[in-house]
């Protein structure tokens, strides 16, 4: 009688220590298979990740021998620099027209190629293309597209007898412009964004709409489709707006944020800072500020837009 | 009908500026700077805007340039991040969660603001404006190790066991058995990874100086810059050239690009 307790706790410590030697095999084989690359992930992403925050409190210049701790003596230079906020308010203008108009066209196209099925595939390339074009290249097209002479824009403006205008050197024009092109390249990743969205609507919905008597269209769109669409719009909203904060290409190969400063935005301004006039503190400071704004977006879309859009 | 001509019009609208670049690599200078429009030229010129484009610049080193940089930095992508998504998945151990935040902070980084740490440390390591230094910053991906983490764990444990049984070591499971069931995440994320660093401008404008080592998005640039000017017919043929190969892939593989960048999208 007094063996079986004995036996159970034998059988009992061989399964603690078997777990024992797997977990201490298993640690070995995971620091012989992630240690190398976590070592990687901290040399080239958390390091340096908090040496821009270090660097943002000191007043080094790239190149310089030395530099002194001025704690957060950059972030009021920043606050009090004319030209830093001239950048964030182009940038916040430029994100708060360009991303809805983005997203808005993106719908529609996208419920345009699923409203009948011929030349789905096709529409859907076309529109999509501009998403694959290499930026720099593409800027170079729309330079000639532009261009105050041979431009097609004026030619075509022209023969209605409107004068030339010289878009990319125009303070009024360049910003419109430069969103114009943001839409142009941006239209079609939120078109497909919709068009996977509306694969997932069952088509049961829309017969139940129909039996509620919405029986056309326009109000089966109302009732099924755009409600549906809710959570897919917001997630739209916030990697499009995402793409926009990262402006960047067409402004350092069009117009280097020019006229005076008429198309500065903030990804250029910290690339100008850090790496032309080499104000390294300075420059990490914008660096920090454009950190705080894209973690602000991607935590506003994994926490909160995932929870509360789903369903609604 | 109306659906038509609304999607034909957007859709002209938006290769427009793309047909009007090869519009105007086909033309002499002649009827570039003509104040009337045609898409065709009346005098064909195209051979030669594409071969003063392609003499002029290293037009094709730019490219082989970001066939290598892309290629170079997909492996090391790939052979650096499924060993850890596979520990990360399949194996116990002290620290695994804390690795896996490590790696969520990560993927919340956007590159640029890095760029400036990296670039002192490819300084002091000397590889500056050299293809180390194009390579180097990218070749772990915290994409990648959620991405490749996610699909290893929807395999069964059994497998692995059996795996084990059979003599595969730890290495041998992650690339020989875990990577091709998990193809269709490999394909999404090498598409993924290589257009976004062939269309790449901001690092390597901060890390290269030398046009010999320039991938295409640089290349091009500089091109415009130095070599070009208002020479349009040349430039047009130039940038079509750098065009080129993406949208070509794009339009042969379609469904392979579209499900990597829709998988992107979730970054």
């Amino acid at each position: 009688m007094t063996i079986v307790p004995y036996r159970r706790s034998v059988g009992h410590n061989a399964a603690i220590s078997a777990i024992g030697r797997r977990r201490t095999r298993d640690r070995q084989t995971a620091v012989m298979l992630a240690g190398p690359g976590i070592l990687l992930l901290f040399i080239l992403f958390i390091l340096p990740a908090i040496a821009v925050f270090a660097i943002a409190a000191t007043d080094w210049q790239l190149g310089a021998k030395s530099f002194s701790f001025v704690g957060l003596r950059n972030f009021e230079l920043l606050w009090q620099d004319a030209d830093f906020w001239h950048s964030m308010i182009n940038t916040l203008a430029f994100v708060s027209v360009c991303v809805p108009v983005t997203v808005g066209l993106g719908l529609i196209v996208a419920l345009l190629i699923e409203a009948e099925s011929g030349f789905r595939a096709f529409y859907r390339a076309v529109h999509f293309l501009p998403f694959m074009a290499t930026m720099a290249a593409a800027a170079i097209a729309w330079e000639s597209l532009l261009h105050p002479t041979i431009g097609l824009l004026n030619q075509i403006l022209r023969s209605f007898g409107v004068q030339d205008t010289n878009w990319l050197r125009d303070e009024n024009t360049v910003l419109p412009v430069l969103g114009a092109i943001f839409v142009w390249k941006n239209l079609g990743y939120a078109m497909l964004l919709f068009l996977a969205g509306l694969k997932t609507i069952p088509s049961d919905l829309y017969d139940a709409a129909e039996v509620d008597g919405a029986d056309g269209p326009l109000s089966r769109l109302a009732t099924v489709t755009l409600p549906l669409l809710g959570p897919i719009a917001m997630f739209a909203l916030v990697v499009v707006a995402l793409r926009a904060f990262e402006v960047f290409d067409i402004i350092k190969v069009l117009t280097q944020g020019g006229p005076g400063k008429a198309s500065e935005m903030l990804l250029y301004t910290l690339y100008v800072e850090s790496f032309e006039y080499l104000r390294t503190g300075y420059g990490a400071a914008v660096s920090v500020v454009f950190l705080l704004i894209v973690i602000g977006l991607t935590l506003l879309q994994v926490f909160v837009l995932d929870k509360r859009v789903h369903y609604q | 009908m109306a659906r038509h001509l609304l999607l034909l019009s957007s859709a002209a609208l938006l290769l427009g500026p793309l047909v009007w670049m090869v519009s105007l690599s086909l033309k002499p200078p002649g009827e570039i700077f003509r104040a009337s429009f045609s898409l065709l030229p009346e005098q064909w010129y195209a051979a030669e805007n594409y071969m003063r484009a392609l003499t002029v610049a290293p037009l094709p080193r730019f490219l082989s340039n970001g066939v290598i940089v892309c290629l170079t930095i997909l492996l090391c992508q790939i052979l650096i991040c499924a060993p850890i998504a596979y520990a990360l998945a399949k194996l116990q151990f002290r620290g695994r969660d804390a690795i896996f935040a490590l790696v969520l902070v990560g993927l919340l980084l956007p590159h640029q603001v890095l760029a400036l740490p990296l670039f002192v440390l490819c300084w002091k390591l000397g590889i500056l404006d050299s293809y180390a230094a194009l390579v180097l910053p990218f070749i772990v991906s915290p994409f990648g190790i959620f991405l490749f983490r996610q699909f290893f764990k929807s395999t069964s444990d059994d497998l692995m066991h059996a795996a084990r049984l059979d003599g595969y070591s730890e290495l041998g499971i992650v690339f020989q058995i875990m990577l091709p069931l998990a193809r269709p995440a490999v394909i999404a994320f090498s598409i993924l990874s290589i257009t976004s660093h062939w269309n790449d401008l901001f690092w390597p404008l901060i890390a290269i100086r030398t046009e010999e080592l320039m991938p295409p998005a640089l290349g091009v640039i500089t091109f415009r810059n130095e070599e070009a000017g208002s020479d349009y017919g040349p430039l047009m043929a130039g940038a079509a050239i750098i065009l080129a190969p993406l949208l070509i892939a794009f339009l042969a593989a379609q469904r392979w690009f579209v499900e990597g960048l829709m998988l992107g999208s979730t970054k």
